[in-house]
């Protein structure tokens, strides 16, 4: 198990490079460049920029600089272009927190909201709780987030004026309130994926041996359900649980611009409007590092949770 | 010793015991097994209309969803509206009493509500012209507007102006009317301040188009003498406009073509490179496979959507491009690895059956094993995914599109339809509602026909029908 870790974790290190790698390269190919996009300056100014930026060297020298201070302990990604005086590493400390608050919440809302619906579909088989849940799971599938984005803060306007009062903010960042409507509409789709998902490998395991064994040996219902039925529908679900968390922290971006949420999202698109050098790598590396190894821990976990991939 | 020249496919002979009922080959098997699956053959015809629509629509529709229809902007889906016919008017001058003083004596602490707002003439989008009692004490009026009732008199709405003296109780409003019911709330004031007072009137103005434009449109023609007052047939929008009067309909169909062509085109280029890049990864196997396979899993460890934005932006758009080409290469660049594992997998097992040992024995060069044997077999697993692809890269142009990273204004694709409609929301739903209903429309249809072709292509199913 040591082994295999680590032996993950190097391969993982290994895509973080890739990431990085790419991210300089797709940077420098870019039309234009961030000193641009102020007023013309004088190629005196210009070129003392360009040296405070590094700009002035060759590229190689550049991916060598940026590569070395990337390297942890202290990965250091530079100062803001376009707000010369903020650091980037500042940027993602402070703004990254909210995007990972709303991403994770989403997360636990699809997984608990995927694994509920999808056991009681596959319970109720062609019954009226399946054949309204698979509905909403088709809408939940065909409809883009944006779309539940905007029908949620509608709904909260509603709710808003029917109350009275401003109930739940239909906008911003603050307590548990501003969190719960945008965490549910960004989980949305990812729990009608897992809901279809663990429908079918319910119905799956129902047809096993060992749930006949266990029901010939005169187990409780109950018992079968949860401890043989549910148990091993679950696993499936966990192994797409890593690129859904991706899919879900990089898609908030949606969700981060329909209810004002300051998340590292928002900033992203922000930086790539400017050109905004330092914080495009900045953040593309840190998100890609904090996803490759969000993998590995679900696949680690599934380790555990799964005895039989243990042995492997 | 037999060479590869020699090689030759066996002729069917047919001495082996007589089949009597015709034999059915693996793809006609699958599709009726699909036509019995209603919910996929209904996925399929709606895909069908969907192809009509926009490549047929623009025909039959013949109008250029670039044009701006400023006498009806924003308005709701419905039939035809007509429009009476006005005379271009100056400006109006307002009201002004004579036997009413234009500032009072003293100014009162507290006046009484304004009262009697009314139109002085007929009111129409052309121009509203407001009139109203005047207030004892006031020094001027205020005058607002708002598509609502107001509850308090924070709630006027929109400050259009006002007039600056007791006796004038006129007002003239030609800003972005519509036919809908207004709101007109006027305040009294003290030259200054407003009073904690305020009246308020409901009025609707009837759809009017001036002669000279309706003439100018070839709403009426140019031989026909018309008067004011008579009535003429608006340019019908049967989905209604968007917020700068451009008919949605027209913008569907051709979001449509933008939209639908990214959606297919990008997979179809992105699953036939992950075929012959997974195909020749499980062909060659051994070191070269670790390889490839290795490099495939580095790209799909890249966030996908992160890229998505760097790689258009590095293909770069130029003033004047759409940016649908730097998208499709982003598209496909990010795409093909999963399409590669699939298939890579596919042919490592197909490899090993026998079947495939068969033929090498008789001497069939790879590029028959390849083209006769492997790419048929898989071809099962590279249709599905293809149909689910298209889904996903629907969502992906729109989900771009709509932060504004995607498909260049004007160009409409249905996703930068929904960035503009999510902002008129609340007054004016339908810009959203038409765009995002054609999304989830697409994507549904491919979802239920990608769910039908994995049942019906499914060579487990096979045997028990």
């Amino acid at each position: 198990m040591l082994i295999y870790i680590l032996k993950r974790l190097l391969a993982g290190l290994a895509t973080v490079w890739f990431i990085a790698t790419a991210t300089f390269l797709a940077m420098h190919a870019v039309p234009g460049d961030p000193l641009l996009n102020d007023k013309a300056v004088s190629a005196e100014i210009r070129r003392n920029l360009e040296v405070r930026y590094g700009l002035d060297k060759p590229v190689y020298e550049q991916y060598l600089v940026f590569m070395g201070n990337m390297l942890p302990p202290d990965s250091d990604f530079g100062i803001s272009f376009t707000q010369p005086n903020r650091r980037v590493n500042d940027i993602i400390r402070e703004h990254f927190p909210i995007s990972a608050t709303l991403g994770l919440l989403a997360v636990f809302f699809a997984t608990v909201g995927g694994v509920l619906f999808g056991a009681i579909t596959a319970t109720f088989r062609n019954r009226m709780p399946d054949i309204v849940i698979m509905f909403l799971v088709i809408l939940g599938i065909s409809v883009p987030s944006f779309v539940f984005a905007a029908l949620g803060q509608l709904a909260l306007v509603n709710i808003n004026q029917l109350v009275g009062y401003s109930l739940i903010p239909i906008a911003g960042w603050g307590g548990i309130t501003h969190m719960l409507v945008p965490s549910l509409v960004l989980g949305l789709g990812t729990m009608a994926l897992l809901t279809r998902l663990m429908r079918s490998s319910m119905l799956e395991v129902v047809n096993e041996d060992y749930i006949k064994t266990a029901r010939a040996k005169g187990l409780s219902p109950r018992r079968i359900f949860f401890k043989h039925q549910l148990r091993n529908a679950i696993l499936p679900v966990i192994t797409v649980l890593g690129p859904q968390i991706a899919a879900i922290t990089t898609g908030g971006f949606v969700v981060e611009l329909v209810f004002a949420i300051p998340g590292l999202g928002r900033y992203f698109v922000q930086a790539v409007q400017q050109l905004d050098y330092t914080v495009i790598m900045g953040t593309t590396v840190f998100y890609g590092a904090f996803l490759v190894f969000m993998v590995i821990l679900v696949d680690i976990l599934y380790g555990y949770i799964d005895p039989r991939v243990r042995i492997r | 010793m037999s060479d590869a020249a020699d090689f030759a496919p066996a002729v069917r002979q047919d001495v082996a015991a007589a089949i009597t009922r015709p034999s059915l080959s693996y793809w006609q098997d699958a599709w009726s097994r699909l036509k019995r699956n209603t919910r996929a053959l209904l996925s399929l015809y709606i895909l069908i209309a969907l192809a009509t629509f926009t490549l047929l629509g623009p025909f039959l529709w013949d109008v250029d969803p670039a044009l701006q229809d400023l006498n009806q902007v924003s308005q709701a889906p419905g039939p035809a509206r007509t429009a009476a016919l006005v005379a271009h008017e100056p400006r109006w001058s307002g009201r002004r009493l004579v036997d009413v003083p234009a500032e009072p004596d003293e100014y009162p602490d507290a006046v009484a509500a304004p009262a009697g707002i009314r139109a002085a003439q007929a009111p129409t989008t052309q121009l509203v012209r407001l009139t109203w009692d005047p207030v004892d004490g006031a020094a001027g009026y205020s005058v607002y507007r708002n598509t609502q009732a107001p509850e308090t008199q924070n709630d006027l709405g929109l400050p259009l102006g006002g007039t600056d003296a007791g006796n004038a109780v006129g007002f003239e409003d030609r800003l972005n009317l519509e036919g809908r019911t207004y709101y007109y709330s006027v305040v009294p004031t003290d030259g200054v301040d407003e009073y904690d007072v305020y009246g308020t009137a409901t009025i609707t103005p009837q759809l009017a188009i001036l002669i000279d434009e309706a003439r100018e449109r070839g709403l009426i023609g140019g031989s026909t003498t018309v008067t004011p007052g008579d009535t003429v047939e608006l340019d019908w929008h049967p989905f209604g406009t968007d917020y700068l009067g451009r008919d949605l309909l027209a913008r569907v169909m051709q979001g449509a073509r933008v939209s639908l062509f990214i959606g297919t085109v990008a997979p179809l280029l992105f699953v036939c490179f992950g075929v012959a890049y997974g195909g020749t990864a499980g062909y060659l196997g051994g070191r070269m496979d670790a390889l490839l396979m290795r490099f495939a899993d580095f790209v799909v460890a890249l966030p996908f959507l992160l890229f998505m934005i760097l790689f258009k932006i590095a293909f770069g758009i130029g003033p004047g491009e759409s940016g649908i080409l730097p998208m499709l290469i982003a598209l496909v660049l990010l795409g093909w690895p999963a399409t590669a594992r699939l298939v890579r997998g596919q042919v490592l097992q197909i490899r090993e059956q026998g079947f495939i040992d068969a033929a090498r024995l008789l001497g069939a060069p790879p590029s028959y094993l390849i083209a006769r044997h492997i790419i048929p077999n898989t071809m099962g697993v590279i249709l599905v995914t293809l149909t689910f692809a298209v889904p996903s890269a629907i969502f992906t142009e729109a989900f771009l599109s709509f932060i504004g990273m995607g498909v260049a204004p004007p160009t409409p694709s249905w996703g930068s339809m929904c960035n503009e409609g999510v902002k008129t929301m609340l007054s004016h739903p339908h810009e959203l509602f038409f765009p995002a209903l054609f999304i989830s429309i697409t994507v549904l249809a491919f979802n239920l026909l990608g769910d039908g072709l994995t049942e019906a292509l499914d060579s487990r199913l096979r045997s028990r029908d």
